[in-house]
């Protein structure tokens, strides 16, 4: 199976990126991790040194795709083409602990047509 | 993401401490919550139902909702509790976000919901941010929860209209 692992910077990316690297262990799937820019303060560039050094750190084969565009639709979009699952972070935290989804949950939520998988 | 908040300003909420008695005719005394009550929220909380949760709080396990109210109630959070007897049956706070800015919840157990408790709890919340000189409050509420969006509008609330999955409210207190 291909597995699509989204992320953009936030706290529960490597969270995100931990668990999934995990699961793959022993596994027969490919992983690839995408980085977007979920609001104009992101700093992608961060985001892709951040996930390309997680995955050195865990020496394991992955490699990083970077998202230009509208990040939602064009996640979306890479996920339906080329990959079987599409794993995210599960939101982030707002100060009282409530989950806060973004954008591009909401969109990959409703509009990708493949399985896809929050992890908290 | 900039919040939008109301122009005009709301003030005018009792302050705490309050008696009331609810429509059960139990008489419950709300207070500010004094952090050595701590044992006494987890206590809630262990009552409290998990299909009641919002937005994934408060945590269903112990050592989970143990941690949840000593880093974000009692320490990062203002908060106003509501006691029956010698127990706390209700809870709202509001915690300091970056921006100088509040984000306010309200829990109240399943036995004591329907009562009034949280609207009493959320009043005496707001007038004690108000004696703190807290100006600007935020929530986020899920879309079908009606009761709680109307508690919320009843106090003066206002929909930000953010293309969020969840409905965001927001308010600007007058200090006091």
């Amino acid at each position: 199976m291909k597995v699509l692992l989204g992320v953009s910077g936030s706290e529960n990316a490597s969270y995100a990126m931990e668990v999934t690297l995990e699961r793959l262990v022993g596994s027969e799937d490919d992983l690839s991790v995408a980085v977007y820019a979920s609001d104009a303060a992101t700093d992608i560039d961060e985001v892709h040194q951040q996930a390309r050094e997680f995955i050195e750190a865990h020496d394991v084969t992955a490699d990083v795709r970077r998202i230009e565009g509208d990040p939602a639709s064009s996640l979306s979009d890479l996920a339906e083409r080329e990959y079987d699952h599409l794993v995210m972070p599960g939101g982030s935290k707002s100060p009282t602990g409530k989950i806060q989804l973004d954008k591009v949950h909401q969109f990959v939520l409703l509009n990708a047509q493949l399985p896809v998988t929050l992890v908290r | 993401m900039t919040r939008r908040y109301p122009d005009e300003r709301v003030s005018d909420f009792p302050k705490p401490p309050a008696e009331i008695v609810d429509h059960e005719d139990r008489e419950i005394a709300i207070r500010v919550l004094d952090a050595d009550e701590a044992e006494d929220l987890v206590g809630m909380y262990l009552e409290f139902n998990p299909e009641d949760r919002a937005q994934g709080i408060p945590p269903v396990e112990e050592p989970q909702i143990r941690d949840w109210v000593d880093s974000v109630c009692i320490e990062n959070g203002h908060s106003v509790v509501a006691w029956y007897d010698e127990d706390i049956v209700g809870h709202a706070m509001l915690v300091d976000d970056d921006t100088g800015a509040a984000e306010l919840a309200v829990f109240v157990l399943r036995d004591y919901q329907g009562a009034r408790i949280g609207t009493a709890l959320c009043e005496t919340l707001l007038g004690h941010a108000q004696t703190l000189g807290l100006e600007r409050i935020w929530l986020s509420v899920e879309r079908w929860n009606e009761p709680a969006i109307r508690l919320y509008q009843n106090l003066g609330f206002q929909r930000t209209e953010q293309e969020t999955l969840e409905l965001e409210m927001t308010m600007r207190l007058e200090p006091e």
